[in-house]
């Protein structure tokens, strides 16, 4: 016993391949093996032969195919790495190309706003891009002969012949969307209205179109220093800084009283833009008091309700915060720009991760 | 508007610091626009003395002199007829630039001789037209710097110059004194009186005035006097300095009159030619259309029905308001003047400045709104300023009309106004600040004074309170929430849907844009826009003439603008309004992306290839998925023509209800649009999806099955025009419950199959849901597939 146990570790353990390997599982421990015939040979055996025979050739079996097994994982082992050091790749070739989708400056700094002011309770309203004079202007306090009807450079929608309707206008300002949001929602109502509006102006700082987001909280006792607060609020959390400075400057807007312009102390080094820090102001919005007048076009009681409203440009902010030089580069779509201020599709701005990365 | 700090203290009597009251006006809405500091550029000049002056040698009017300054003795070659020895002189040595004459000054050679500098004159130094010759000065220190000695001796003209923007609302600060006024209530300082008394006529105005009883509610009422024997000629130079440094040029005593009380008080005065006035008779009349005027600025008027005309017996002399006119207008020689200070309504003026494109002092202000109250007062002090300098003997004044009721009054409610403001402002203090900006209070009733016609109810008196109390000091208070708790969404389910598209698309690959909602009028064209609805009257060119009726034609033309640029491999989408009509609303959300060239640049992979139409369904289909359009659609033909007319599809529910189309955009309009094609493009309608009606977030129950699912594949030879979807949805009927799925894996067109012929192999899966298939199921399911496919398509099973 001693003897093929010898034999055949010693053949397994010189076996070149796995057929060789096999040959010797055949002989060794096969049906019609070495093994094997000693088996039958317990049968003729005495009991007391058969019970040290038996287990014995069972050990040598068992030890015959895990030498068997062993030598086979070795050989693959060997044959696999002998392959795989076949098997080359330049890993320095480029990989696969693969598109790079973007999202543009306007879209995302939407977003960002509505996050902010969805946190404060600000619900997303919208309008017409193409509305009447009245919401454009009247309603919001400014009748047919008032110097800023001019000013606006109003783009005016052409009227058929017979149609003796005012023109429509192309809105100037979201502060039409306010109005509507009065008449549909009454009062009290928190809205920001952001999207397009239109003046027929072009140079580096005017596009003919451009973005701006209102906003609009009626209640009973909302104060100024209600705005200033959300402001104040707004700015930290868009510019991502810890603390900022805002001045109120007295202006004029027809549809707010008092009124005021804000600005945001900064500073300007290097042509970067830093907020919150240094002796500079930007201004950044227009804001004030909702005028009476404007409440009761809403269909409003400016005696028991009162609010607030503010607009900024979304464009203008996204310039400052992102560092864009040139407004009119935003509608121009050339590539390279879509590429370089564009945004990941999986930045969605929120407040608990961060507005940017 | 413009003044110096100057002409600011003729009204204000201030310690303020510049710095204080530029802060000031800034702060309470008078925003500060600039600065100027006009001595800045004069800083360099210094004061020298001329010791000797003696004929160049080879040119009669050149002097050489010798001149003492700051740095010794120089040579300076002067051509100026004033230059002789003893007189004090300014001089710009090398290096120091001249304004006047936009150089800077260098060593140079005058015929042969050198000239270390130059001695100025007040034009040269921007100070004065004057440039007879250079400045003698009756004092001054050699070396002493010049601007330093102006600032002594002549502050006014080296004085600052404020710049403030004026809102709309504010026509009181379009005058010096309004100014001053809103410094004083802020506290930087006492109102000065101003007044002057009234001056007797001594005799009768020669020249009447009438107002038409239709012209008086745009000319309520008309002040004027003749003075007679005026010597017009030039300003003096306070007047002439103060003009000037303000951008105005003056241009003879009696027009610098009527300047100056425009500027100073918002009073536009107008003075005509007393000898010129036809009939020595005024008539301020509506205008019939078709009457025509040359203006002071010499160009030709004509009006139109409506506008205020001032006409004498011949014609018209002045458009009220907005412009006199040339031939009646004052010159040198005049010896009489009639001045006019009258009211004009804005809304008029402003109607007939914007008609006739005339953008004077005077319509800027009576459309804003001047100080009707005034009127009189005007005429009196532009009296005593004309009989001071050019004499003359005033008239008694004749007055039309009325001046119009301007007295109103509003209630002071503290409390509203400490409750909107959100700031503590003491009842006294509230009162106090009205009554130092001119409101006079009766009881808590606010009368506006004349001169604020923007004061139209009781949220402006709340205004001029907050203002004058500096928003500045305003102090932030929370907004308390809507609500306790955590907030709760606020996007609309459309809105939610517009930026998971957006963010789809990107994260397809697609870079987005934003572009112009209006476009050319072609390009609106090409896809069936451009009508008239749409169109802009005043569009800013013809690129921008029309509101889109899509968003591929902006796309298309990015597309153009990038490939011209050398970028040929483009994935662009847009997500925004297009315009089917001209009405509010008549606007609808598109989705649309736009694929051109090739899926990236070559590589070493051979991965890239042409875009096809297959790229745009399959993003077209991921963006719908996303929204959560249905996955069962069905794909129609039939699109609008700027499609390829046999390589698009609509995805519809139904054949009315489009979500989507994708396709290959038509050649010809890419011809049109100077893009180079071919393009695949698609647009979705993102409200068109239908609205889950699901009440809450569960998902419902996963049936899955643990039972081994089965493929079989198969081939059919079917027309080649016989659409895929027909094969896969009749096999999919073949057995609704066991079916799970169908892909067609392979299309092979023509060839051995002959003309007009294709192949096309699709892989049935098959799921058990109660036992294991046995081999006879799978026939017998086989064996339906088989003929439902070719039922529904007259195909047959390829051998």
């Amino acid at each position: 016993m001693n003897d093929l146990k010898q034999k055949y570790l010693g053949q397994i353990a010189d076996a070149a391949d796995e057929n060789a390997l096999e040959a010797i599982r055949l002989a060794a421990v096969g049906k019609k093996g070495e093994v094997a015939l000693k088996m039958r040979e317990l049968g003729k055996m005495t009991p007391e032969e058969r019970q040290v025979a038996g287990p014995a050739l069972n050990a040598l079996k068992d030890e015959i195919n895990s030498a068997l097994a062993a030598k086979k994982a070795g050989l693959a082992d060997v044959a696999l790495d002998a392959r795989l050091r076949e098997e080359w790749l330049d890993v320095t070739l480029p990989a696969r190309e693969r598109r790079q989708g973007t999202i543009h400056p306007i879209s995302q700094v939407s977003e960002e706003v509505t996050a902010i002011f969805a946190e404060m309770g600000f619900s997303v309203a919208e309008g017409p891009r193409i509305d009447t004079d009245w919401y454009n202007f009247d309603a919001l306090n400014i009748p047919g002969h008032h110097p800023a009807r001019a000013e606006m450079d109003t783009f005016y929608m052409h009227r058929a012949e017979g149609d003796n309707r005012p023109p429509h206008v192309l809105r100037t300002h979201t502060s039409p969307v306010q109005i509507r949001s009065m008449e549909k929602m009454g009062a009290p109502l928190r809205i920001i209205c952001p999207g397009g509006v239109y003046r027929a102006d072009y140079d580096q700082t005017h596009t003919p179109m451009f973005h701006q987001v209102e906003g609009l909280a009626i209640d009973k006792d909302i104060s100024m220093a209600h705005l200033k607060w959300v402001l104040e609020e707004f700015v930290k959390a868009y510019f991502e800084v810890d603390g900022v400075d805002l001045r109120f400057r007295a202006s004029h807007f027809p549809f707010t009283e008092p009124s005021a312009e804000v600005d945001i102390r900064c500073s300007w080094e290097g042509g970067t833009l830093k907020v919150g820090e240094g002796d500079d102001w930007l201004e950044i919005l227009g804001s004030g008091m909702v005028h009476p007048n404007v409440l009761k076009a809403g269909g409003i009681d400016p005696e028991a309700w009162q609010g607030f409203a503010f607009g900024m440009g979304i464009d203008r902010i996204a310039m400052l915060k992102y560092g864009v030089p040139d407004l009119r580069a935003f509608f121009d779509s050339d590539l390279r720009w879509l590429r370089h201020y564009g945004f990941s599709a999986l930045d969605q701005p929120n407040l608990h991760g961060g507005l940017s990365r | 508007m413009k003044f110096t700090l100057s002409w600011l203290k003729d009204h204000l009597d201030t310690n303020a610091s510049l710095d204080e009251i530029v802060y000031a006006l800034t702060d309470l809405g008078l925003e500060v626009e600039g600065v100027e500091d006009r001595g800045a550029r004069l800083r360099d000049f210094t004061i020298g003395y001329v010791q000797s002056a003696e004929k160049h040698p080879d040119a009669d009017r050149l002097r050489v002199c010798q001149v003492e300054t700051d740095e010794g003795v120089k040579q300076i070659i002067c051509g100026a007829p004033n230059a002789r020895e003893g007189i004090t002189v300014v001089v710009a040595k090398p290096g120091v630039y001249v304004p006047g004459i936009d150089t800077t000054i260098g060593v140079g050679k005058i015929r042969g001789i050198e000239s270390f500098g130059m001695m100025a004159s007040e034009r040269e130094m921007e100070l004065s037209e004057e440039h007879d010759g250079i400045i003698e000065l009756p004092s001054g220190e050699v070396g002493q710097s010049f601007v330093d000695w102006l600032a002594e001796n002549d502050p006014a003209k080296v004085d600052p110059v404020i710049e403030i923007a004026i809102t709309p609302n504010r026509p009181d600060a379009l005058g010096v004194r309004g100014i001053a006024r809103d410094l004083a209530a802020r506290g930087l300082g006492k109102l000065k009186k101003r007044d002057v008394d009234a001056i007797e006529g001594t005799f009768p105005c020669p020249v009447t005035v009438t107002i038409e009883g239709d012209t008086l509610a745009q000319c309520p009422v008309f002040y004027g006097r003749l003075i007679r024997g005026v010597k017009n000629g030039p300003s003096p130079a306070w007047l002439q300095d103060a003009l000037r440094a303000i951008g105005l040029r003056p241009i003879s005593f009696l027009v610098d009159v009527t300047n100056f009380f425009t500027y100073d008080r918002n009073r536009p005065l107008h003075v005509f030619d007393a000898d010129k006035i036809a009939g020595n008779a005024l008539r301020l009349h509506r205008a019939k259309g078709g009457e025509t005027l040359m203006g002071l600025d010499e160009k030709e008027y004509t009006f139109t029905e409506g506008m205020t005309l001032i006409s004498d017996a011949e014609g018209v002399e002045s458009i009220g308001g907005v412009m006199g006119g040339l031939a009646s207008g004052c010159t040198e020689e005049t010896t009489n003047v009639f001045i006019e200070a009258a009211y004009f309504d804005p809304v008029r003026t402003a109607y007939t400045g914007r008609a006739l494109k005339i953008n004077s002092d005077a319509r800027y202000r009576f459309e804003r709104g001047i100080d009707p109250a005034w009127t009189p007062y005007g005429i009196e002090h532009a009296t005593r300023m004309i009989l001071d300098r050019a004499g003359g003997e005033p008239s008694e004044v004749i007055v039309a009309g009325k001046i119009p009721d301007w007295d109103r009054a509003f209630k002071l409610d503290a409390a509203r106004v400490q409750s909107l403001v959100g700031m503590d402002i003491p009842e006294s203090e509230q009162r106090q600040t009205l009554t130092s900006l001119g409101f006079i209070l009766e009881g808590n009733m606010a009368h506006v004074p004349s001169w604020r016609p923007d004061v139209q109810g009781e949220a402006d008196l709340v205004e001029e309170v907050a203002r004058i109390a500096s928003l500045t000091k305003l102090k932030g208070k929370p907004l308390p929430r809507l609500s306790d708790g955590v907030p709760k969404p606020i996007l609309l389910p459309l809105q939610r849907r517009e930026a998971i598209a957006r963010r789809t698309c990107a994260a397809l690959g697609y870079n987005e844009c934003v572009t112009y909602s209006f476009i050319d009028e072609t390009s609106a064209k090409l896809f069936g826009g451009g009508q008239d609805a749409t169109r802009l009257e005043n569009p800013i060119s013809s690129d921008m003439s029309h509101m889109r009726p899509a968003l591929l034609p902006g796309l298309l033309r990015a597309a153009a603008r990038n490939q011209a640029r050398g970028f040929n491999d483009l994935a662009l989408f847009e997500v925004g309004p297009a315009f089917h009509g001209g009405e509010p609303g008549e606007q609808h959300l598109l989705v649309s992306g736009l694929l051109v060239g090739r899926t990236g640049p070559k590589d070493v992979h051979g991965a890239s290839r042409g875009v096809d139409v297959y790229d745009v369904k399959a993003d077209a289909e991921a963006i719908l998925a996303a929204i959560g359009a249905p996955a069962k659609t069905q794909i129609l033909r039939g699109a609008a023509e700027w499609w390829h007319p046999g390589r698009h599809g609509k995805i519809c529910l139904g054949p009315k209800k489009v979500l989507g189309i994708f396709g290959e955009v038509h050649p010809r309009v890419l011809a049109a649009m100077d893009v180079k094609g071919p393009a695949m493009a698609f647009t979705l309608w993102p409200a068109e999806v239908p609205m889950p009606r699901k009440s809450g977030a569960s998902r419902g129950a996963l049936n899955i099955s643990d039972l081994q699912a089965v493929e079989r594949d198969f081939a059919f030879v079917v027309d080649a025009s016989v659409d895929a979807l027909t094969l896969v949805n009749a096999a999919m009927g073949a057995d609704k419950a066991l079916i799970e799925d169908v892909r067609i894996f392979d299309e092979f067109i023509g060839g051995s199959l002959g003309e007009g012929k294709k192949s096309l192999a699709l892989t049935v899966r098959m799921q058990p849901v109660a036992e294991t298939l046995k081999d006879k199921d799978i026939e017998a399911v086989s064996a339906k597939v088989v003929e439902k496919v070719t039922k529904a398509t007259g195909g047959t099973l390829r051998g």
